[in-house]
């Protein structure tokens, strides 16, 4: 009987081919949503966590307490043993040493008396090594608007805002006057490489960034780091690895009375991210549960219809001798089975195109020309665990509910007005 | 022929509620079919013959009075029981043929023994030599869309008998049918009802049909005709 029905269904392209379609079509469209969602939300992250926080950040306790104020002079010691303790006992994720600064730039006339100094932030960050995706993280490349990016030690870049406020061109050199790590004053100099446009007000206004080597040696930091960060290496901030990984460093030193002894946060525990990334989620999640919602009653209808178009055949069956239990099993198991094949095959397809979006991205930047939002230019989607699972539940579960109502009409209807359809 | 009574209908009634009236299809019916019968309820359209077939195939209950098939009242028994009566007693012959679309004769004819549980042998054997009773061997592995109107009827009756039913009921089963293919589907039908003792009641109000029945029952408005 089983092998006779799934002749049936094959053979039937109205019961099988376009309900597998339908279906594939929901799931797919539910799953794409759902990581594309989740791509834009870890986007809206991203440069938040690329510029300045991390996934993960490892300080002293002491650094960590002022933060917002830089103050290298609690920064770490000897970074190096600490940076290979955290890439060997966590190597899911890309460790990065960060110097965090403020100070003065000057720039110099001709004749070597100043000409324009302004205050500035400043990052630095590892520019020059094979494996280091610092650039990428502050999208140099992209922001670039004059210029070209470092090629040796000893230049920097500046924003293009403050740049274009004084007059100040690639080539020029300046001087950046801040603090050692010690407390005296310190002294570089630098060439500007080029200059950034990085798309935020606040950044843009007065920053440099440097290579982390000129910073340690400028501020007196050799094999020192106000910070280093961790960031996941699909570029994506997962809260609960995340979550796992500071657990199990925290640990290690929760007893410590040390004040340079390390301490780790998560993204969502520094600068008020938790709130806003609970209501992001939030968000979210409504969105994607009006979306799978609303695919649910699209396929139920599906299913409904499906099911209402063979009152017919099930006069027929019930005319044979068939039992109404055993002709309303059959519709749930034949919804079972469509819309799990459905669900399959729309998720493969939903997951394939996600995972092109996520590794190619749909590029926006033509839309953000002007925009002063700090966000990236190219928007990603994001394939998650929830991926996997989320269209099989408009999938599978609304074309089973679909033919399940629909085959109630089995129960309600009188056996004659069935067979009565039937012979209509 | 055998006569005793397989079915037997008692003051049977059947109403229909119409709005807030009532409309009354069947009225005060009494009558009893014996084994290898070949009679017909002959009437105009709404004589009430399609519902008393209703009936005897236990798709449906008497509203007043008693209708015994096989000697089991239709109204006592269950949707479960009902289902076996059809499954193992009562072969059902449509007018507009009603075979699945998407299997060939030899799976629409088989249909009504896999809700036996019969084995795939004993399945095979009887498909073919009921397919071979109406002539359609050849036709086994053929679609409907690629049989003529006859030929589709003679499957519907190779799906009614392939269980050896004790009754098959035909509603109309001339009625799409030209008159030469209408001939050869009775003379089947009649055929089968001589070799295998079957009770074939038809419902018909064709003339080509009735010249052929032993009994005919009038029926109008719902009452048999004295």
């Amino acid at each position: 009987m089983i092998r006779f029905i799934l002749k049936g269904i094959v053979r039937d392209k109205g019961r099988s081919l376009l309900p597998v379609i339908v279906v594939s079509l929901g799931v797919m469209f539910t799953v794409f949503l759902s990581c594309w969602l989740k791509g834009i939300m870890n986007d809206s992250f991203a440069l938040s966590a690329n510029f300045g926080m991390g996934h993960l950040k490892v300080m002293t306790k002491a650094y960590a307490r002022e933060s917002d104020q830089m103050p290298n002079d609690l920064a770490f010691l000897g970074t190096d043993t600490l940076l290979t303790s955290l890439r060997t006992g966590y190597p899911e994720m890309d460790w990065v040493s960060r110097i965090r600064f403020g100070g003065l730039i000057d720039f110099p006339d001709s004749t070597g008396e100043t000409k324009v100094q302004g205050p500035v932030v400043g990052w630095g960050i590892d520019l020059f090594s094979q494996s280091s995706h610092e650039k990428d993280r502050f999208n140099l490349e992209s922001s670039l608007k004059a210029g070209k990016i470092h090629s040796k030690p000893g230049e920097a870049l500046i924003t293009y805002d403050f740049a274009h406020k004084f007059g100040i061109n690639p080539g020029n050199k300046f001087t950046l006057f801040s603090t050692t790590v010690d407390g005296s004053m310190s002294f570089k100099n630098f060439i500007v490489a080029g200059t950034v446009r990085f798309g935020s007000s606040a950044l843009d206004r007065g920053a440099v960034i440097a290579d982390l080597g000129d910073l340690q040696s400028a501020l007196g930091m050799e094999n020192s780091a106000g910070e280093i960060l961790g960031f996941f290496k699909n570029g994506n901030y997962d809260n609960n690895a995340a979550t796992l990984v500071c657990q199990s460093f925290n640990l290690k030193f929760v007893n410590s009375k040390d004040e340079y002894a390390p301490v780790m946060l998560r993204l969502r525990d520094q600068g008020g991210l938790a709130d806003y990334m609970d209501y992001v989620d939030t968000i979210g999640g409504f969105m994607l549960f009006v979306f799978v919602m609303a695919m649910s009653v699209v396929l139920w209808n599906a299913g409904l219809l499906g099911g209402l178009r063979r009152y017919g055949e099930f006069g027929l069956r019930l005319a044979m001798g068939e039992e109404k239990k055993h002709i309303y099993w059959s519709l749930i198991y034949e919804g079972l089975l469509i819309g799990t094949v459905g669900s399959v095959i729309g998720t493969f397809a939903g997951l394939c195109i996600s995972a092109y979006l996520q590794k190619v991205g749909f590029d926006i930047s033509g839309m953000l020309k002007n925009s002063t939002f700090m966000m990236h230019s190219v928007v990603r989607a994001s394939i998650t665990p929830q991926a996997f699972y989320i269209g099989f539940v408009p999938g599978v579960f609304s074309v089973v509910v679909g033919n399940a109502l629909s085959g109630i009409g089995i129960y309600h209807r009188k056996t004659a007005q069935l067979f009565k359809e039937f012979e209509n | 022929m055998e006569n005793s009574a397989i079915i037997k209908l008692t003051n049977l009634y059947k109403r229909y509620t119409v709005g807030n009236g009532e409309f009354i299809a069947l009225k005060n019916i009494n009558l009893s079919f014996g084994k290898g019968e070949f009679a017909g309820l002959v009437g105009p359209s709404g004589s009430g013959k399609t519902t008393l077939l209703n009936i005897i195939g236990s798709l449906d209950i008497p509203s007043d009075g008693t209708a015994e098939v096989m000697g089991q009242s239709v109204s006592a028994l269950t949707a479960k029981q009902s289902a076996w009566l059809r499954n193992y007693h009562i072969g059902f012959i449509f007018q507009t043929y009603n075979l699945l679309p998407v299997y060939n004769v030899f799976e629409n004819v088989e249909f009504a023994l896999l809700l036996q549980k019969m084995s795939a042998t004993d399945r095979r054997k009887s498909v073919m030599e009921t397919l071979e009773w109406v002539g359609l061997t050849d036709k086994a592995k053929s679609k409907p869309s690629q049989l003529s109107g006859g030929e589709c009827q003679r499957v519907a009756i190779a799906r009614a008998m392939v269980k050896r039913p004790s009754i098959v009921l035909a509603d109309e089963p001339s009625a799409n049918l030209d008159s030469a293919n209408s001939h050869h589907i009775v003379q089947t039908m009649k055929k089968l009802n001589q070799e295998l003792n079957t009770t074939f009641i038809f419902a018909t109000h064709d003339e080509k049909v009735m010249q052929h029945l032993d009994r005919i029952i009038r029926l109008k408005d719902g009452e048999v005709e004295q």
